[in-house]
């Protein structure tokens, strides 16, 4: 029988992953993807310690993450399109006009 | 010396019979597609005034048999740009998601096979108490079929086609799902088997309690987009023949072909046991619902698809961005006002 | 529950995601996270929350991932063409990401793990069995967070109109 731990565990992982994933790719869609598996991440979390505590709360929470995640990559890829039109590229190198 | 049975081995009566419901259920689905195929090519036949396939089989019967056969031996072709894997994988996953989304229909009552059997075995694959939304889910997985194929065959009909199918698809998804929210909402499960026995009994002796006569708008709904989800006519313009070679599948031949156009009638036939279940009181019939629940099911499935084949030989095809603004102008608020005029009566009514 | 089922289909889901952070081809990435999606939505099953896993099914890997492979095929992504990403070969190890991603975990892993000890799940029937209800979670979704999903629907109309106004080409 697994127990929360090894959910937990899992979780941690899986947003391990998906932070390193953030922080070292240089495409912006792949650095799209490695934050839905931190948010994944997150949903395992909630569901998991609703269902160490009897409550459906969890799974409540599950359901908002889902529907941010949903608009949070509708305007991250309507961002990338409109990036790609600039500089017909996808790596985060290319813009960096604002630095100094 | 004691003799061993199989219950020793853990695998009981009950395991052996669910087994064997599952394998009767797949080939049940296999041989509809193959009678869709005649059925399609005899009322196309009929309407156009002309008798069609009637040489291979008594009537012509055999005749889907004969094309699969000579689909078999022809040459599986694959460009050679194509993604290799997502070329093969594409007509898979249209495949699988379609027989899938049948695992929760319910087909019967329960039966004990005359006595063969030690408890009732119910006629269905399996019963979850979400069992719409998993049909729901199983369809969105479908498009990934028609996308992959399109854009792994490196052609630029088949990339339109995939895209514009795709796009059908989800639009045409939300006015399906919100005339299944209506059902629920008068069923008050999410469970087939429970809409299905809740539409049990009739009105003055003579009207069955079918959802249809409840919420004629709402499966006028659900068909419309049944329809365009399976992509075909009059919503079927991104297989068009005559407009894009064949669409999403012009570079597929034999069996993956075969299997794409299986797909097709076999998300027909989930459609038509869906539409059943929710709004023509399933396996319920005026008498024997029970024992022979499973033929009155059939008929009615029959029914729904003879309509399909029907509207897809009388109708012109809808040009893509009048089916478009059909789905998002009119069917969805259509479906929106269903919703909140069911909700009404539910609670009107108790 | 079943401990086997729980170290397959997380085996799964942690080495979908792997190859999603490490692939060169977007295309692949998607694909995988897909799988990987589709192992989660298990998990959620196997955590009595049929529900869930259902939505995610729908939400996540029907929705946000057909937008996702839209976008890389319209941007015709589909080749390699990162150099620095995280290679997918066993041979070679990118050292640097090899670290962070061991550093990371260890870190949150000694935090997590120190506070809670050894737990097991309720096995309560009643709550187990509420829990999987839908019909809970409907009535909890609109009555005791009504104005966070209130809230939710205006989002999204907001990310609908502004995905639109930013990625319309300019004339």
């Amino acid at each position: 029988m697994p127990t929360l731990n090894h959910f937990l565990i899992l979780s941690g992982v899986l947003f391990s992953i998906g932070t390193a994933g953030v922080f070292l790719r240089r495409n912006l869609i792949t650095i799209l993807l490695s934050i839905e598996i931190m948010l994944n991440a997150v949903n395992i979390t909630f569901v998991s310690v609703g269902r160490y505590q009897g409550t459906v709360d969890g799974q409540i929470i599950t359901f908002f993450v889902m529907t941010v995640a949903a608009a949070e990559a509708a305007v991250g890829l309507a961002l990338v399109i409109a990036l790609f039109r600039h500089r017909e590229t996808l790596s985060p190198d290319a813009f960096t006009s604002l630095k100094w | 010396m004691s003799q061993l049975t199989l219950a020793d081995f853990g695998i009981s009566q009950s395991l052996i019979a669910h087994l064997v419901l599952i394998f009767v259920v797949f080939q049940a689905l296999v041989l509809t597609s193959a009678f869709m195929v005649w059925m399609e090519r005899k009322v196309c036949a009929y309407i156009q005034d002309r008798e069609g396939p009637n040489r291979v089989g008594p009537a012509g019967l055999l005749q889907p048999f004969a094309d699969v056969i000579k689909l078999v031996f022809k040459e599986d072709l694959r460009p050679k740009a194509a993604d290799t894997f997502l070329f093969m994988i594409a007509p898979i996953i249209s495949t699988a998601t379609a027989f899938a989304a049948f695992s929760v229909v319910p087909f019967g009552g329960e039966t004990t096979l005359f006595g063969l059997l030690d408890q009732p075995l119910r006629l269905e694959v399996t019963d979850v108490n979400v069992a719409v939304l998993v049909i729901f889910a199983v369809a969105s997985m479908g498009i990934y079929g028609i996308v992959l194929a399109g854009w792994s065959s490196n052609s630029k009909y088949s990339l339109l086609g995939g895209l514009r199918s795709a796009a059908q698809m989800i639009s045409y998804e939300l006015s399906y799902g919100l005339a299944l929210a209506a059902v629920i909402m008068l069923a008050g499960s999410l469970s087939l088997r429970e809409i299905v026995t809740n539409q049990a009994g009739t009105w003055w002796g003579f009207i069955p309690k079918w959802y249809v006569f409840l919420q004629p708008l709402g499966f006028f709904i659900y068909m419309t987009a049944g329809v365009a989800e399976t992509n075909r006519a009059p919503f079927d313009f991104p297989e068009a023949e005559q407009e894009l070679v064949a669409g999403y599948h012009t570079e597929y031949s034999s069996m993956s072909f075969a299997l794409f156009f299986m797909a097709e009638y076999i998300n027909m036939v989930t459609v038509s046991a869906v539409a059943t279940s929710l709004y023509l009181g399933g396996w319920l019939g005026p008498f024997a619902s029970g024992t022979i629940g499973w033929v009155w099911f059939m008929a009615k499935v029959l029914l729904i698809l003879f309509f399909y084949v029907w509207m897809r030989w009388t109708l012109p095809r809808y040009r893509y961005d009048q089916l478009m603004e059909f789905g998002w102008k009119w069917l969805l608020p259509a479906a929106v006002l269903n919703l909140i005029a069911t909700a009404a009566l539910v609670i009107w009514l108790g | 529950m079943d401990l086997v089922t729980f170290y397959i289909l997380a085996a799964i889901t942690v080495l979908a995601s792997i190859g999603v952070v490490s692939s060169r081809n977007p295309m692949h990435s998607v694909m995988l996270l897909i799988v990987s999606f589709g192992a989660l939505a298990g998990l959620y099953v196997l955590l009595d929350a049929p529900f869930t896993a259902v939505t995610q099914i729908i939400v996540y890997a029907g929705a946000i991932m057909v937008l996702f492979l839209f976008v890389v095929m319209l941007l015709n992504q589909h080749k390699e063409d990162d150099p620095e990403a995280m290679p997918a070969s066993l041979v070679r190890i990118n050292s640097r990401g090899f670290v962070l991603l061991s550093v990371l975990l260890a870190v949150e892993l000694a935090v997590a793990l120190s506070r809670i000890g050894i737990t097991t799940f309720t096995t309560d029937a009643g709550a187990v069995a509420s829990i999987s209800s839908v019909a809970r979670i409907g009535t909890a979704l609109f009555t005791t967070h009504a104005f966070a999903f209130e809230v939710t629907s205006v989002l999204i109309l907001v990310s609908m109109v502004g995905a639109v106004v930013i990625a319309r080409r300019e004339h």
